[in-house]
């Protein structure tokens, strides 16, 4: 019993110095050497490409709605809204999905909202785009559902359809090694081309 | 088309590391592996142990318990003292007494059970020294308990089964070290972060938004949290953040991480007891339970969201709601159908949105008992359970004394047998009717209606198994969940696995009997599915009725909003 006790603390204590922190650490290093801006988060001048942004205005291609309409930030309520990794325009939050099951009524009544708030811009929205993603923060739309906001888009900025849409199939990552996931365009990085383009 | 791809990866990926990970396992816990014995040798000398000093199952289980014991009491103090610990760049406070009662037990029973919100609640020191730590230590236990089983047909009248303290170590040392290493590294390189700077601030000029975005050692915690089926992220959505879980690579990597040990560990038990066609036989068990699983699942996620369909946006994408982009509805199903099959609890989408149907694949994988193909472990010592009561079960029907491997099945072992294989249900099913009995359970759920009640019921059977995936509408962090949910996250452990060290102990001293013509085949399709029946018969008979109340009728309700 004692010779157990006495073993467990060792053992305890070892394990948190191995494979707590000489763990951790190694492992900290070797990614600060190796690949520096993937292990610091991707940032870039705009912000970084693995945070979803709130895009409102019609001059840009939005995200999913994780911070729009029914899920948007109230800081009179207190809540944070989606694409918050964790403060976002001076509001506290964190990752995390609504959690709204298949026949929630608050998540029916969210959804007629959203087909509201899209058909208001002249958008004939897409699943994508009814709904809020897994992290609260999903930095990808699919190409279809950039494509649907090509006419808003157009509309807002002058820009021709057509050249919007060449500008979507160039920032369209297919699906890993062919296979792996699904097509998506960072919504950020689609953005940054189309200020390019203005 | 791609999904089929991504499957087609997935066994093959997994076939060779059922062969050679498999038989790799098999020669580290025979003690032929050694190129990290610098550091071996010295961790014995510190615990005045060494491979040659064998236990009793009784010793063996004692030092287990201790060790479990005191390793809950190290996170709790971790947890406790948080406010006042160094690398915690944001200041976050100490938990409060439940809540790190509750996060020490999860950790510890390969649980990992989040009642908090990882991002902000929990320093770097946290994440590292009491989490991460964890996250290595119990699949180490998990499996060096399978290992014993294995041991208890592959001795023959031994007292002993081993060495917990020299199993543990080898586990760690020789198995989950370099894996978890070697995947931290990729993990990085596609996207997931790793650092100890602190939280990043930036403004974006085009649409005016400024953020702060959390940081932290992620990536490498990624690599164990998977391998380990341990399944507590860093971050409060876990998986489905692109800091943990940037790619369609990873996602796809996440997946073999988290089957990778419990599928090898077949490999492992065939080799150390003399016959791989037992291994593949429990394999198969495995492989076509799960085969099912992620079939009805994923055919499940492909469907529209009633809630909506019903508001007019028709999909041919599946249902989105809680999915990210990058994996879309299919690889989002395998990845949870993979979670739950196994004692991982990781999520790459919300749970609590998948369809009825969905939902109700998920909470079954974990109510057959985490065997296809379970936890690291775990999932081998409960399919063995269940494989006793097969033989138990088939003997009985042709009128002859059971055996398994030459070992006969006898009163003592069916006895321990269904005891491992009733406290799972027994546990969960009391705890639901205690929480939808009471106030301050049904206090608990986001929605209403029986998925309400699917909330309640996915909760405690994930604990109760270890799993700790949710529903994550349920509101856990409160004193009853986080009380009564430690409770049955230890049952789920250490009821179970003591009573499957006492198997493991009686089985070794056992003496072999003779295959001879009347013997009962254990290693052909005959028994596959005998065990098949028996799992599906005792999962089936004991949750029917709760799943009935939930998902079903959640299912048929058309038309209805809750």
């Amino acid at each position: 019993m004692l010779v157990h006790l006495r073993r467990s603390l060792v053992m305890a204590t070892i394990c948190m110095v191995l494979f707590g922190f000489v763990y951790a650490f190694a492992g900290t290093g070797v990614a600060q050497l190796l690949f520096r801006s993937q292990a610091n988060g991707s940032v870039g001048a705009n912000g970084s490409l693995l945070i979803g942004q709130n895009w409102s205005s019609p001059n840009w291609f939005h995200g999913r709605p994780d911070d729009t309409g029914p899920y948007a930030a109230d800081p009179a309520k207190g809540t944070s809204g989606g694409d918050n990794p964790l403060k976002a325009n001076g509001v506290s939050g964190e990752s995390g999905a609504t959690n709204l099951g298949p026949r929630s009524a608050a998540l029916l009544a969210d959804t007629k909202q959203l087909v509201a708030y899209w058909h208001k811009l002249g958008v004939n929205p897409t699943p994508d785009l009814v709904t809020t993603s897994a992290s609260g923060y999903d930095p990808d739309i699919s190409p279809q559902d950039a494509l649907v906001q090509v006419p808003m888009v157009a509309r807002a900025t002058g820009i021709a359809p057509t050249r919007l849409r060449t500008l979507i199939s160039a920032q369209t990552h297919g699906p890993q090694f062919g296979f792996l996931g699904s097509s998506y365009i960072n919504v950020l990085q689609l953005n940054e081309a189309l200020a390019r383009l203005r | 088309m791609s999904f089929f791809f991504t499957l087609l990866a997935l066994v093959v990926a997994l076939g060779f590391t059922w062969r050679y990970l498999g038989s790799y396992m098999a020669s580290v816990f025979e003690g032929r592996v050694h190129f990290l014995g610098r550091l071996e040798r010295p961790i014995y000398r510190l615990l005045a142990t060494s491979p040659e000093h064998e236990q009793t199952w009784k010793r063996y289980a004692g030092a287990l318990v201790i060790f479990s014991a005191v390793s809950m009491f190290f996170t709790y103090v971790v947890l406790r003292l948080q406010g006042s610990l160094p690398l915690n760049p944001q200041h976050l406070g100490s938990l409060n007494p439940a809540l790190a009662f509750n996060t020490s037990v999860s950790f510890v029973t390969n649980t990992n059970w989040q009642n908090y919100g990882g991002e902000t609640t929990m320093s770097y020191f946290s994440q590292m020294g009491a989490l991460t730590v964890q996250q290595f230590v119990t699949p180490a236990v998990g499996i060096a308990v399978a290992i014993v089983v294995v041991r208890g047909f592959s001795r023959r009248n031994s007292q002993t089964v081993g060495n917990f303290w020299v199993d543990i170590t080898r586990c760690l040392l020789y198995i989950l070290l370099p894996a978890a290493f070697l995947f931290g590294i990729i993990f990085v390189a596609q996207g997931a972060v790793q650092t100890l700077a602190g939280t990043v601030s930036f403004h974006d000029a085009l649409n005016n938004v400024t953020q702060t975005m959390a940081r932290g050692p992620i990536a490498f915690m990624e690599a164990i949290k998977q391998l380990g089926t341990n399944g507590g992220g860093f971050l409060n959505a876990n998986s489905g953040t692109t800091l943990e879980n940037p790619t369609g690579l990873t996602n796809f990597l996440s997946i073999y991480l988290l089957l990778a040990i419990p599928v090898a560990l077949t490999y492992t038990f065939g080799k150390m007891v003399g016959s791989i066609r037992h291994g593949i036989a429990l394999l198969s068990v495995m492989t076509l339970l799960f085969g099912v699983w992620v079939g009805f699942t994923s055919f499940a996620e492909h469907q529209n969201n009633p809630a909506v369909a019903a508001a007019g946006v028709h999909s041919t994408v599946g249902n989105t709601e809680g999915k990210e982009v990058r994996f879309g509805d299919t690889s989002s199903a395998l990845f949870a159908v993979a979670s739950t099959s196994t004692s991982t609890g990781s999520a790459d989408a919300s749970y609590d949105s998948f369809t009825p149907i969905g939902g109700l694949g998920l909470m079954s994988g974990m109510m057959i008992g985490e065997v296809s193909p379970g936890g690291t472990g775990s999932g081998l010592y409960t399919l063995l359970i269940y494989a006793i009561l097969a033989v138990f079960i088939g003997g009985l029907m042709i009128g002859r004394t059971p055996e398994y491997l030459g070992k006969k099945i006898q009163a003592r072992e069916v006895k321990l047998a269904g005891l491992g294989a009733l406290i799972m249900p027994i546990t969960v099913l009391i705890v639901t009717a205690l929480a939808v009995s009471i106030a301050a359970g049904r206090a608990g759920p986001l929605n209403g209606g029986p998925h309400g009640f699917s909330e309640i019921l996915y909760g405690l059977t994930s604990q109760g198994n270890n799993n700790g995936s949710a529903f994550g509408g349920l509101s856990g962090n409160t004193p009853f969940y986080n009380v009564v949910g430690a409770i049955d996250m230890l049952l789920g452990r250490f009821a179970i696995m003591i009573p499957v060290l006492a198997l493991g102990g009686a089985l070794a001293q056992k003496s072999a009997v003779p295959e001879s013509l009347g013997t009962f085949r254990t290693d052909n399709g005959m028994f596959v599915g005998l065990t098949i029946g028996v799992i599906l018969i005792i999962g089936g008979l004991t949750f029917f009725p709760a799943i009935s109340l939930g998902p079903i009728v959640e299912q048929l309700s058309h038309v209805r909003f809750f």
